[in-house]
């Protein structure tokens, strides 16, 4: 572990206490000499480069849309590709700071995106381990004087390293209530983001709107973020993607038919209210798997591994949203209360 | 006289760079570091003052040093150590603990012999630090201390 440079040979003796030269800081290595300034170096032959194209090309087949997001990324990613190349022939480079906020409606993808943002950063070099700590308002305010800074800074401690996720970061701050102790962990939190900004990135996600009162009202935080990422909504193709890519891994798939009805399904549930994204998509397809499920075992018989893994026309047109789409008062014909979210 | 004990008691001082080595070390191994310091190194005080909590659930040793340093910064004239606790089933110990702090300058122990009964003798080790009161006891040298680490 500890790479001393051989001391001078001094047969028996022992170590005498501070004779020996305390060794180079092992933990940073020796920088190699920087390159002549005409030298040249080819982007795409570059070690770190096609890792990164790798990387990117993975998160671009894990995450359907968000343009901007993946836009964003990229650029961090070749900005620290650039930051290395600098390095080698001695230009001066300062760690960029990271720290981001996560916008967006419900169920764009933010804290989905946040968590693989930790392993992201770490490949690309920028984090040292690249672990999530995710946390929301309970981890890091305390319940009386003196309780949220040690609580603070023990988070901040577990998260050096790594990616610190707050999400619904505008619980921290409550500004009906001035004796709140949000405004501390706010503090704790500013203080450790501009003096470690190379030890940890911090990620603030919520929802756009409440974001920006956050923000407004803590204009120390806004200015100390680098990267105000907003998530967009999802298109009607894009979440029909997404709802292909969560049947495939939980192995299920539609037969054409309802392929069909589900795309229905979506442009329905789309202009309801309360649509959240991929989150509505999810719970749709649950809800898909349930009526598959009930299907199966009432008509009783023998099934086959294809039963088991086709959600037929009739499980999709079974939903709620039909109804009201068709009928238009359908849901309290139903009996069911207005406030219960269609599915 | 310099006071050697734990892990690395054969080696010179460990500067700073070499200690956050040996907690991501520690860390790596999913052991939980501890900071103690205390004023009074006698060889069987094992009970130094514990500096803060047992740090569970650390990732990178920047967390660490940073109590490693504030503790130094806080308790200049003490010795800091750093324990490393594996709580392993089996083992369930102290796996690693080494010095990580001292003062500037240690006056060292003298050794005491008590004659008792029938001419027998006992020996005991006193610092010579300890006939100060507490916190005063490596004062004069409070200011060069911390430096060491480099």
């Amino acid at each position: 572990m500890n790479q001393r440079p051989e001391p001078a040979p001094r047969g028996f003796a022992m170590p005498r206490p501070g004779t020996v030269q305390p060794a180079p800081d092992c933990a940073n290595g020796a920088e190699p000499a920087p390159l002549p300034a005409d030298a040249t170096v080819d982007l795409g032959s570059q070690e770190q480069a096609l890792r990164i194209s790798a990387l990117l090309g993975r998160l671009d087949a894990e995450f359907i849309g968000l343009a901007p997001v993946k836009d964003r990324v990229r650029e961090i990613a070749a900005l620290l590709l650039v930051d290395r190349l600098r390095q080698g022939y001695g230009l001066a480079g300062s760690r960029p700071s990271l720290h981001m906020s996560f916008t967006g409606s419900p169920g764009t993808g933010k804290t989905t995106l946040a968590t693989h943002m930790g392993e992201l950063l770490r490949e690309l070099g920028y984090l040292r381990t690249g672990q999530l700590v995710s946390v929301t308002r309970d981890d890091l305010v305390g319940q009386y004087v003196g309780h949220t800074a040690p609580k603070t800074k023990e988070v901040l401690k577990r998260a050096m390293g790594g990616v610190l996720l707050i999400d619904e970061a505008y619980y921290l701050y409550r500004p009906e209530n001035e004796r709140d102790y949000g405004q501390e962990a706010i503090e704790i939190l500013l203080q450790v983001m501009e003096a470690h900004r190379g030890d940890l990135v911090v990620i603030l996600a919520g929802y756009a709107d409440r974001m920006e009162v956050f923000f407004r009202s803590n204009p120390g935080m806004a200015s100390r973020i680098a990267h105000h990422i907003d998530f967009p909504d999802f298109t009607r193709g894009e979440l029909l993607q997404i709802a292909d890519t969560m049947l495939e891994r939980e192995e299920y798939r539609m037969s054409p038919e309802a392929r069909e009805a589900f795309a229905e399904y979506v442009s329905l549930r789309m202009a309801q209210p309360r649509f959240a994204n991929a989150r509505s998509i999810r719970n749709a397809i649950d809800r898909l798997r349930l009526r598959q499920a009930r299907r199966l075992v009432a008509a009783g018989g023998v099934v086959a591994r294809d039963d088991l893994m086709e959600i037929s026309a009739a499980d999709v047109r079974a939903s709620r949203v039909f109804l009201a789409g068709v009928a238009g008062s359908g849901l309290t014909e139903r009996g069911l209360a207005p406030h219960i979210p269609a599915g | 006289m310099r006071i050697t004990q734990g892990t690395f008691s054969y080696l010179p001082d460990l500067t700073d760079g070499e200690i956050s080595a040996q907690l991501g070390y520690a860390l790596g191994r999913g052991w939980a570091v501890a900071v103690e310091f205390t004023d009074d190194p006698h060889p069987r005080n094992v009970l130094w003052e514990m500096w803060g909590l047992p740090m569970f659930g650390l990732a990178d040793p920047e967390g660490a040093m940073q109590e490693v340093l504030a503790c130094r910064a806080q308790y200049p004239g003490h010795y800091v150590r750093v324990s490393a606790y594996d709580a392993s089933l089996g083992r369930q110990t102290t796996a690693l603990s080494f010095i990580a702090g001292r003062p500037a300058a240690e006056p060292g122990f003298r050794l005491d012999r008590q004659e008792t009964t029938d001419r027998r003798l006992r020996y005991s080790l006193h610092p010579y630090a300890a006939d100060r009161p507490r916190e005063e006891r490596y004062a004069e040298n409070s200011e060069q201390n911390g430096t060491q680490g480099g």
